[in-house]
């Protein structure tokens, strides 16, 4: 029987594990998907939230704040690229202007650290391309931007490092609550655990409905979003929202963590948790909304455009909490600040089950470090060549948009979280996420990973099951080929 | 690392440009490929019809391209390939990469810029829907099916009638697929009248033409896609959708000048071309520096890129040897109905015979007349039956003319008869 | 051979749509603008051909696969039983362009040549 079982590995379910993974625990985590950080996750804006904008005295005013401080120090040990880039809520007119003194006020409440209400000198100082007509702003010199699935995957890595088993394409069908603790059946098979940790995002509900709670629901909220080439990371220097109205942060333009321009997200309540389609319409007022932000942001330039589902609940409120049933805890409605919270959360959750009376001793061999993939891109030639050197295949670019070697994309391929996908490998190292979209480098990709983990190339994936690249042999003569590529 | 002329691609452009700077009294000449041998995206074009102007005979691309593959192994011109070039820095040392050598820092008197172009994807047109596998651009299906020896997908639908979803719509259905249509936004192909009859009326594909995909359908793989008509601005009409079962979407919508390069060190570009501007030898607005191919304008005959290649060639040989003037006389404009011109930019001491201008319409012109004006005279003109935005045209101006004329400002137009 | 046909001119960039139909002593033809048109259009209608071009699996080489295509235009008619005997062909490095790779092939009189050299490994 495991300690605890987590239930979801999106950037929450990483959070938790990796927090838990400090302690002498048994604990087995699952993942219905092919990898870590696929729903939610994957699509999200990537801002490290100055913690201002959640209601005081709400537990996302409480979390995103602290959150928000946590994050250095987590780069220090997990090296996933965080930039403290500062962020502003820009203001047009009187409302914007009395909108931006609540917020300040209501951040200082929050524990909301470096903010200061700006003028429009400071702002086009700052962003040299802001709207002329900006009055006013409230700058957050602590905001930030992260890639969220590459922090996602690196705390997943570090957590399993440190003992946690996370079993992939293992999706929960059924809980049964006994005695001694919990029968989780999957598709895999069955797991017992004392405890049980719900982190399973949008759908959070359905899986507490299987013990039998039926007290909340999430309705997903789609948010589609506009990436662009690189050559328009020059327009914002920050991450820059306008004033809220009804209550949504609304269409944020910021520089992503590694250069490219973003635009979205959108805000639509769907039925479905599996749509994550884009719509022409609004992937068009996003652009229009944008321009208001920043209005030389060039719609030709775009690099492709994608959504991601928020799990929102009724009440708007997190939901962090041991359920009506003993032993299960529900990390539930996570939607924005999610991301910003969600180191802050997995202490919040620790907490929780310590107080429920498992026994926390800490481990004497954790190592909170994690070393990262190398990445020569940022080295300087002397580094590279010393590299090149003990595996020349640190020399041979594959993805050239992203400049992604054959080196860094085998690293990927032989992490602690194995994945054998070309998605996999892109939340990675980036290789077929760049201006060009994989269109020169997916053919090499396919047979590097073939050649690596001696997988047909017609059965690689893009990402789950069914996602084939490639359907067939060009030539009857090949029918009895078995490949040596 | 030290060379005379350094060229940046190994496709046609490259090669060209590469023998022609020997040819004119280069000695050390280095071509960077960054694909494992030479010969470029020729490589995998293995349908038939380059070189008829060239070589007057057609030839399919790998042929095409290996016979300026032969012509440099005759020379002492030096080849590195699966090399990736980094950046062009300001005293024009060009540094890349491979996994033999390391990081390089090659000094170069003259560098060429040959790097072709790239296609535009699903994002930079911004089709809706969901995101399976299953959705290529034609040339990654090309190079999949024609190098690799694997089927990207059964049952095709192709948005675009651009000349590479003419000839994959053939290539497809001769292996075995079942090509469903092609689909075109504008009322007219941007294709060869040749390919749509060999490529499409042969097989019976239809092409449909004003019509768009307005939706991706599929969680993993593509299930099929919507198509609907358009209207005059080019907005899908309501209640003309029209779902077609498909396990792939082939995009031909266009390509790209890779110039990532060309933009990091500064190098002026045309908006229009997205290419660098240059001038009657290829000459970029960075001393030294040279460009040619489809990293200037997207050219849709490959001889043409030869020539271009042999163009620029020249322009490196002369800056080399210190014989090129590197002044601006003459400027080019683009008038009523004309998309670009390409050179930008003219040096009338640099002209042996004569300026061959490239340029193309904005739209489809039945029964008129492109001229060329400097003030209020008229220097040269071309008529044609039809000038279409999918076919370059190409115009030559005699060294005389120009010494002739009285401003520097050259105005190309299109006009009724 | 069919009796009548409306085709699209590829002779040059004018692209006439041309009617063709078989007669007791000829053709009539309608819709050309030149001479060069009646002569494809007659083409087309009683004997159309085409350049075919392919890839044929390669051993022991780089890639797996290496282009190829007739030397000459064959009957239009023929092409994918052309496409078939070659999908079940398979060659050895090295291929030299112009190696013929199947030779009259379904007696046409047309070989199939290399038009790409395939190195061995």
């Amino acid at each position: 029987m495991y300690d605890v079982c987590i239930i979801g590995a999106g950037v929450i379910g990483s959070a938790i594990a990796r927090e838990l993974s400090r302690y002498d625990l048994n604990i087995c985590w699952l993942e219905k998907s092919e990898d870590v950080a696929c729903g939610t996750t994957k699509a999200n804006s990537g801002i490290v939230h100055g913690g201002y904008d959640a209601k005081h005295g709400t537990l996302k005013g409480e979390l995103s704040a602290k959150g928000n401080s946590m994050f250095k120090r987590l780069d220090k040990e997990l090296s996933f690229g965080f930039a403290e880039i500062g962020s502003f809520v820009i203001g047009f007119d009187e409302d914007d202007e009395k909108e931006i003194k609540r917020l300040y006020e209501n951040g200082l409440k929050n524990g909301a650290r470096g903010l200061e209400i700006v003028d429009k000198e400071f702002i086009s100082k700052k962003e040299p391309y802001i709207n002329k007509e900006v009055k006013i702003g409230l700058y957050c010199k602590t905001a930030g931007i992260i890639s969220p699935y590459e922090f996602a995957i690196a705390l997943a890595e570090n957590a399993v490092e440190n003992g946690v088993i996370l079993h992939l394409e293992t999706e929960v069908v059924d809980i049964n609550k006994e005695e001694k603790g919990f029968i989780i059946k999957t598709n895999r098979g069955n797991f017992t655990s004392k405890y049980v940790i719900n982190a399973a995002g949008v759908h959070a509900d359905d899986i507490a409905r299987m013990v039998g709670i039926n007290d909340f629901d999430i309705t997903p909220r789609r948010g589609q979003y506009l990436l662009f080439d690189k050559e328009q990371g020059y327009l914002a220097n920050s991450v820059i929202f306008q004033t809220p109205k009804n209550g949504t942060k609304g269409v944020l333009v910021t520089k992503t963590y590694h250069g490219n321009l973003l635009l979205g997200p959108s805000a639509e309540y769907i039925d479905d948790k599996g749509n994550i389609d884009t719509t022409k319409e609004v992937l068009e007022e996003i652009l229009q909304t944008g321009k208001k932000s920043i209005p030389e942001v060039d719609g030709r330039k775009v690099i492709t455009s994608f959504s991601g589902l928020r799990a929102s609940s009724k009440n708007g409120d997190f939901i962090i909490e041991e359920s009506e049933i003993k032993g299960f805890i529900n990390v539930a409605a996570i939607d924005s600040p999610g991301l910003t919270s969600a180191p802050a959360i997995a202490v919040k959750v620790v907490d929780i089950v310590s107080n429920l009376g498992l026994q926390l001793k800490e481990k004497e061999n954790f190592n909170p470090y994690r070393t990262p993939i190398n990445r020569t891109e940022n080295m300087s030639p002397e580094e590279i060549n010393e590299l090149i050197k003990k595996d020349p295949r640190y020399g041979r670019i594959i993805c050239r948009c992203e400049s992604v070697t054959e080196g860094e994309i085998i690293e990927a391929l032989n992490r602690p979280i194995k994945v054998s996908t070309i998605d996999g490998i892109k939340r990675r190292v980036r290789a077929t996420g760049g201006r060009c979209q994989g269109g020169f480098c997916t053919p090499r990709i396919i047979e590097i990973i073939s050649r690596e983990l001696n997988i047909p190339m017609e059965e690689i994936q893009k990402r789950n099951k069914g996602s084939n690249i490639l359907v067939d042999r060009t030539k009857k003569a090949f029918e009895d080929y078995k490949g040596d590529c | 690392m030290k060379y005379d002329v350094v060229v940046i691609g190994g496709g046609p452009a490259g090669l060209a440009a590469a023998y022609e700077a020997y040819r004119n009294g280069v000695n050390k000449v280095l071509v960077i490929e960054r694909d494992k041998e030479l010969g470029g995206i020729l490589n995998q074009c293995i349908h038939n019809g380059f070189g008829i102007h060239h070589f007057g005979e057609e030839l399919t691309g790998p042929e095409y391209s290996q016979r300026f593959i032969d012509d440099i192994d005759k020379t002492n011109i030096e080849v590195i390939v699966d090399t990736m070039v980094l950046q062009i820095d300001e005293q024009n040392k060009v540094h890349a990469i491979n996994n033999e050598n390391g990081y390089m820092i090659i000094e170069a008197k003259a560098v060429i810029l040959a790097m072709g172009c790239r296609e535009r994807t699903r994002g930079a047109i911004n089709i809706p829907g969901s995101r399976p596998a299953g959705v290529f651009t034609a040339g990654t299906a090309q190079r999949f099916i024609n190098m690799e020896g694997y089927m990207p997908g059964k049952e095709v639908v192709i948005l675009g009638s651009g000349d590479i979803g003419l000839i994959m719509a053939r290539r497809m259905t001769l292996e075995g697929a079942d090509v469903k249509c092609v689909v075109e936004l504008m009322p007219y192909s941007n294709g060869l009248t040749r390919n749509i009859v060999q490529c499409l009326d042969d097989y019976g594909i239809p092409l449909k033409l004003s019509h768009t995909v307005v939706n991706i359908h599929g969680k993993d793989r593509v299930e099929g896609v919507t198509i609907a008509k358009v209207d005059k601005n080019l907005k899908p009409i309501k209640g003309t959708e029209e779902f077609i079962k498909c396990d792939t979407l082939l995009l031909s919508v266009g390509l790209i000048p890779e110039n990532e390069l060309t933009r990091a060190c500064g190098i002026k570009i045309d908006r229009r071309t997205n290419g660098p501007v240059v001038g009657e030898l290829r000459q970029t607005s960075k001393e030294g520096v040279f460009a040619c191919g489809n990293v200037v304008h997207v050219h849709d005959l490959v001889d043409y890129v030869t020539e271009e290649g042999y163009l620029s060639g020249k322009g490196a040989a002369l800056f080399v040897k210190d014989e090129m003037n590197t002044d601006i006389t003459h400027k080019t404009k683009n008038g009523y109905g004309i998309g670009y011109v390409v050179p930008q930019n003219i040096n009338i001491n640099n002209i042996e015979n004569e300026v061959r201008f490239y340029m193309r319409v904005k739209n489809v012109y039945k029964n008129h007349v492109i001229k060329a004006k400097v003030g209020d005279e008229v220097i040269a003109k071309k008529r044609e039956v039809k000038f279409t935005p999918g076919e370059m045209i190409g115009f030559s101006i005699k060294k005389e003319q120009f010494e002739k004329l009285v401003g520097n400002e050259i105005e190309f137009f299109v006009e009724g008869v | 051979m069919n009796e009548a046909k409306t085709l699209t001119c590829i002779v040059c960039p004018i692209g006439c749509t041309i009617d063709i139909k078989k007669e007791n002593n000829g053709f009539m033809i309608n819709g050309n603008k030149c001479k060069r048109g009646e002569k494809y259009a007659i083409e087309e209608l009683t004997a159309p051909k085409r350049i075919v071009t392919t890839t044929v699996k390669v051993n022991n080489s780089v890639h797996p696969v290496v282009s190829v295509k007739t030397s000459e235009p064959v009957p239009k008619e023929k092409i994918f039983d052309i496409m078939e005997v070659i999908s079940n062909t398979e060659v050895t490095a090295p291929v030299k362009i112009g190696d013929i790779i199947v030779k009259d092939i379904l007696d046409t009189g047309v070989d199939i040549v290399a038009t790409r050299n395939a190195k061995e490994i």
